[in-house]
């Protein structure tokens, strides 16, 4: 029997329809090949300080339509790359989902409303529950396909593809 | 239970009986990167055990976002994707061939293909009836592998289309009108499926600009049916042997049902800073803008330029504005130079671009200032898509850019001729 998968850490808080063009803009298409440089500059556009301000294991903490816009799998890469433990959103971009998934970065479909910035937030992904510990209250996240939750438990597609040779449905 | 043209060929292709929601396995017909989501897909496909390309000959590379390169890094991205491509034997369409979007319907984009590209508005080639969607780096990787990757089959909203355009009025703007009714994320994970009397007449231009903006109410396709028109378009383009006549069946099951009528549209307007931030154009009336980009993947075709020309025939765009002009491809430049389109542009004071991106996701050629407003005719009007986010985009058809360029204001082009 696997133990619980459970992430901990703290709320970062975020609006709606943060696209992937304020996650990472095109103008620093040049830092595509050069991804230390290019994490420097994530979540820029939406918030100049998050790139200082960001702590591995903090939470992205999203309204509507997370990640929407441009297939550039760098949004997803930039973020997990910023040590950021999960996205919980109340929608997101189609693309943007497959890529966190496919980056083992993992993204809850949730109600975010009562989360406020700083809440400390817990979440078990085995149990589907997350716990906002400083507001006390719980909250569920919409079921992700098995598919894609064997590709975050390989840690990414491409673990995932080199572990199974093919998909697996 | 009959099925929808997404059902229709997910079944097809994946050799199941596919409804949606259901999750399938399918092979895709043509994969492809561009050049700013190729190198990072091309080190995610070399960490594929035993990575050699499923079939070469059906992956293609194209540079069409940062030609030419503006600077060294994308230069050395370009080498890095023109290596890639001899030592595999992938295809490769050099900088300034065109826009990825539309030289797969040129070249590849068929009815009842299945086709997959590192790029969101991948869904363009729907207009000609292929189930064609977008991806990032890692998904696109492993097709380059294998061949075949995984979809959930979307269930579909039926986008019933009747009447006839007014003049000046067109499939921009339906497509504006349809995304700010349903929403950015209204049809998220959805195919939106065009049917109706008006889509029997639209031309495979027209669709294509339609089905390229599916992507920005959160679709996973835009799909229209085959027909006579899809069928002389293949033909024009020297494949009249893979046109396939494809309908949705009659009895097909669709979550929602969307009528519009053409005729009651007017032109629309995007406003700042999203998609779905739609109103028509006479609310923007004295709105100042500082540049008219015509162009890109949604509205850089022959008959755009064409429109643009026409309402900029022996005019000049005003010198408060500059006016940037990019073809969608080598074709459509070199066909907009034989019917005078271009000499007309020109002589109004356009800037010619090569055919490419251009200034559509701010890495080059037509940079906004502080303060600054655009209008344009491209799909996304995020805030800092065009390199600057103390910018302002607002989104409109060929008719309305070009009609602003005139003024300097944003106008109703029905005011104009």
């Amino acid at each position: 029997m696997m133990s619980d998968v459970i992430l901990k850490g703290r709320a970062f808080k975020f609006g709606d329809d943060i696209s992937t063009d304020l996650i990472i803009p095109g103008k620093y298409s040049h830092l595509r090949s050069n991804l230390p440089e290019l994490a420097k500059h994530v979540m820029e556009d939406a918030d100049p300080t998050f790139a200082k301000k960001v702590k591995p294991s903090d939470f992205i903490i999203a309204g509507n339509n997370f990640g929407i816009g441009s297939s550039r799998e760098h949004a997803a890469l930039v973020i997990k790359m910023a040590g950021v433990n999960a996205i919980l959103a109340k929608s997101v971009g189609r693309i943007f989902f497959r890529n966190a998934i496919n980056q083992g970065l993992p993204v809850l479909i949730c109600d975010t409303n009562k989360i406020d910035a700083g809440d400390e937030i817990e979440v078990n992904l085995t149990k589907g529950e997350i716990t906002d510990s400083t507001k006390g209250i719980k909250l569920s996240f919409s079921k992700i396909p098995k598919v894609m939750l064997d590709i975050l438990s390989e840690g990414g597609l491409i673990p995932y593809i080199n572990k199974y040779g093919d998909f697996i449905i | 239970m009959g099925k929808t043209l997404s059902e229709k060929i997910l079944s097809e292709k994946s050799g199941v009986d596919a409804r949606a929601g259901d999750i399938v396995i399918s092979p895709v017909d043509l994969v492809f990167v561009q050049d700013t989501t190729g190198p990072l897909t091309i080190r995610q496909f070399r960490e594929v055990k035993h990575g050699r390309l499923a079939n070469p000959r059906q992956i293609a590379i194209f540079l069409d976002h940062a030609i030419p390169s503006p600077n060294r890094q994308l230069s050395n991205d370009h080498q890095f994707l023109r290596r890639f491509a001899e030592e595999t034997g992938c295809l490769i369409f050099e900088g300034g061939s065109g826009i990825c979007h539309q030289l797969v319907a040129e070249m590849f984009a068929n009815p009842g293909d299945i086709i997959v590209g590192a790029d969101s508005h991948t869904v363009t080639a729907g207009g000609l009836g292929a189930f064609a969607t977008g991806m990032g780096s890692s998904d696109i990787a492993v097709v380059f592998a294998l061949g075949k990757t995984w979809f959930r089959v979307p269930a579909s909203f039926k986008i019933e289309v009747s009447g006839k355009f007014q003049k000046w009025v067109g499939a921009k703007d339906l497509i504006l009108h349809l995304i700010g009714a349903l929403g950015a994320d209204g049809a998220a994970y959805k195919a939106l499926e065009f049917n109706g009397e008006a889509v029997t007449h639209m031309t495979i231009s027209q669709r294509l600009t339609i089905a390229n903006m599916a992507v920005e109410a959160g679709a996973k396709v835009g799909l229209f049916p085959s027909d006579s028109i899809t069928k002389r378009y293949l033909a024009a383009q020297g494949r009249a042997n893979k046109y396939r006549a494809l309908h949705p069946d009659a009895d097909a099951d669709y979550e929602r049902l969307i009528a519009i009528n053409a005729a009651e549209l007017e032109p629309m307007v995007a406003i700042p800073h999203t998609v779905d931030n739609v109103v028509p154009v006479h609310i923007l009336t004295g709105t100042k803008i500082d540049q008219v980009f015509i162009g890109t993947c949604t509205n850089g075709r022959l008959e755009d330029l064409a429109t643009a020309a026409v309402i900029l025939k022996n005019k000049k765009s005003h010198p408060h504005v500059r006016l940037i002009v990019a073809p969608a491809s080598r074709q459509v430049l070199t066909a907009a130079m034989k019917a005078g389109y271009i000499e007309t542009l020109i002589g109004a004071g356009a800037t010619l671009l090569p055919p490419g991106c251009a200034a559509c996701l701010g890495v080059h050629q037509g940079v906004l200032g502080d303060n600054e407003a655009c209008i344009s005719t491209a799909n996304r009007n995020f805030k800092g898509r065009m390199g600057n986010p103390e910018a302002s985009i607002y989104l409109a058809s060929p008719a309305t850019a070009a009609a602003s360029a005139i003024t300097s204001e944003i106008t109703d082009p029905r005011k104009i001729l």
